[in-house]
């Protein structure tokens, strides 16, 4: 059953790919003109590197939990 | 190689209609002093960071992270006795910008008396409806050989992380992000210096040799200066929340929540705060003191049922700007953590445990 959702959700996939490429383009709808707020370094998502890193692996080390922050950490044992 | 991954991504890029060129990260320098304490564990080192272009088409990163490490954390005091060593890190990068695709390679090498660790990736980042939206794809492949002290290196973990996700533009003032990862790790995965306690008595843990996790984060972040009427007005202000979902087959869980404000004073002060919340539930063999005899078992409380808390502020000074040229920051980073254990004793109080803890970041930050 589980291997029938896994390839139902590829066909989605696909399929929704696909389907958005025969629709009429979207358009911007933010022009780069609107967007200066957005450029302000206060808005920047990943600001800086090695202090983020650091404290994505505090965490990292003492709880169960890992993954989807946006951070590249690799291995240690300190744990 | 680079090339033609380069036209492959770019390819894909042209079916989103993409309008303009994605611009290589800016040459980059960073100096940090970082210490964490809490627990017994005091982890204090530098690290540093350089990030320069070659000719407007290849940027290279490289940089070097130390702990050195205290450790006289529970585990060690009621275990063992207190130990210090010293891990250092090497992160080497290279960022590859064609049209609207972003490809950046990595390599990272860990080692510490008892632990290696190497790892590669290759993250792609594609900008489509006109920059409004920005698509990433990841991998990250890791070995560790790991080893115990008077015992040399006797087992491995492999690793291997894929990542996806999507930053989109709302409106002029607020964006979204989506990220999910999936890890896969086979090996060695627990430590040959824990014990898991079975009727009382101290026996090493067992770990199973595979272990596959997922983690799903939301983000939204807006510009919201135009709230402040009164007190902060004119200056810009910023808020964030994120929610991490995270489980694996373990069965761990976790809910993970996070909340920022940030804003100027002037034009040379940047402030940010934070506030982080997260609730773990536990592994399914995981116990303080088990009642039964199981494959595996563990009382590494790092797979336990517990609450964190994480209160955070940094200050940026702007010291040095020359338009065009470069900009120097001074940072100060300090968050307070605070753990709080249900389901691990603390054997010397009989109570359950807890620990607060601090982080401090200092550091310098160029553009140039």
């Amino acid at each position: 059953m589980s291997r029938f959702l896994r390839l139902a959700g590829w066909a989605v996939t696909f399929g929704g790919v696909v389907g958005l490429q025969a629709c009429a383009p979207i358009e911007p709808w933010v022009k780069p003109y609107e967007r200066e707020r957005l450029a302000d370094p206060i808005m920047q998502l990943s600001r800086d590197t090695l202090a983020e890193r650091h404290r994505d692996h505090v965490y990292t080390v003492r709880e169960g939990a890992r993954g989807a922050t946006g951070v590249q950490g690799g291995g240690c044992g300190c744990n | 190689m680079l090339r033609l991954l380069g036209r492959v991504v770019g390819f894909f890029g042209t079916l989103a209609g993409s309008a303009h060129a994605v611009d290589l990260p800016p040459d980059h320098a960073e100096a940090m002093l970082h210490v964490y304490d809490g627990g017994g564990v005091r982890a204090v080192g530098p690290a540093v960071l350089v990030r320069k272009s070659l000719l407007d088409k290849v940027s290279l990163t490289a940089d070097y992270y130390v702990d050195a490490v205290s450790n006289a954390s529970i585990d060690v005091v009621t275990q063992a006795s207190k130990y210090s060593e010293t891990r250092q890190q090497l992160d080497l990068g290279l960022d590859y910008a064609v049209r609207d695709s972003l490809i950046h390679l990595s390599g990272n090498k860990s080692d510490e008396p008892d632990y290696k660790a190497q790892s590669v990736g290759l993250d792609v980042s594609q900008e489509i409806f006109g920059g409004m939206t920005t698509v990433s794809l990841g991998f990250t492949e890791g070995h560790d050989d790991v080893g115990q002290k008077d015992v040399g290196f006797f087992d491995h973990a492999d690793h291997w992380q894929y990542r996806l996700g999507v930053t989109q533009i709302l409106t002029p003032r607020w964006l979204a992000s989506a990220n999910v990862e999936a890890i896969a790790d086979e090996g060695f995965l627990g430590s040959p210096y824990r014990a898991a306690r079975v009727f009382g008595a101290l026996v090493p843990e067992r770990d199973p040799r595979t272990r596959s996790s997922r983690a799903l984060k939301l983000r939204a972040q807006g510009d919201v200066s135009d709230w402040f009427t009164g007190w902060g007005a004119g200056q810009r202000h910023v808020v964030r929340a994120e929610y991490r979902y995270y489980w694996d087959n373990w069965a761990i869980k976790a809910h993970t929540l996070e909340f920022g404000y940030s804003r100027y004073f002037g034009d040379a002060w940047m402030a940010d705060s934070w506030l982080r919340l997260n609730h773990q539930t536990k592994a399914l063999f995981y116990s303080d003191n088990a009642e039964t005899e199981t494959l595996y078992v563990s009382r590494n409380r790092q797979l336990g049922t517990f609450n964190s808390y994480g209160l955070g502020g940094r200050v940026s000074y702007l010291y040095a700007k020359v338009p065009g040229r470069y900009e120097i920051k001074l940072n100060g980073s300090l968050e307070l953590v605070r753990f709080d254990y249900q389901d691990y004793t603390d054997i010397r109080t009989g109570k359950p445990y807890a620990f607060n803890g601090a982080l401090l970041q200092l550091y310098l930050t160029a553009n140039f």
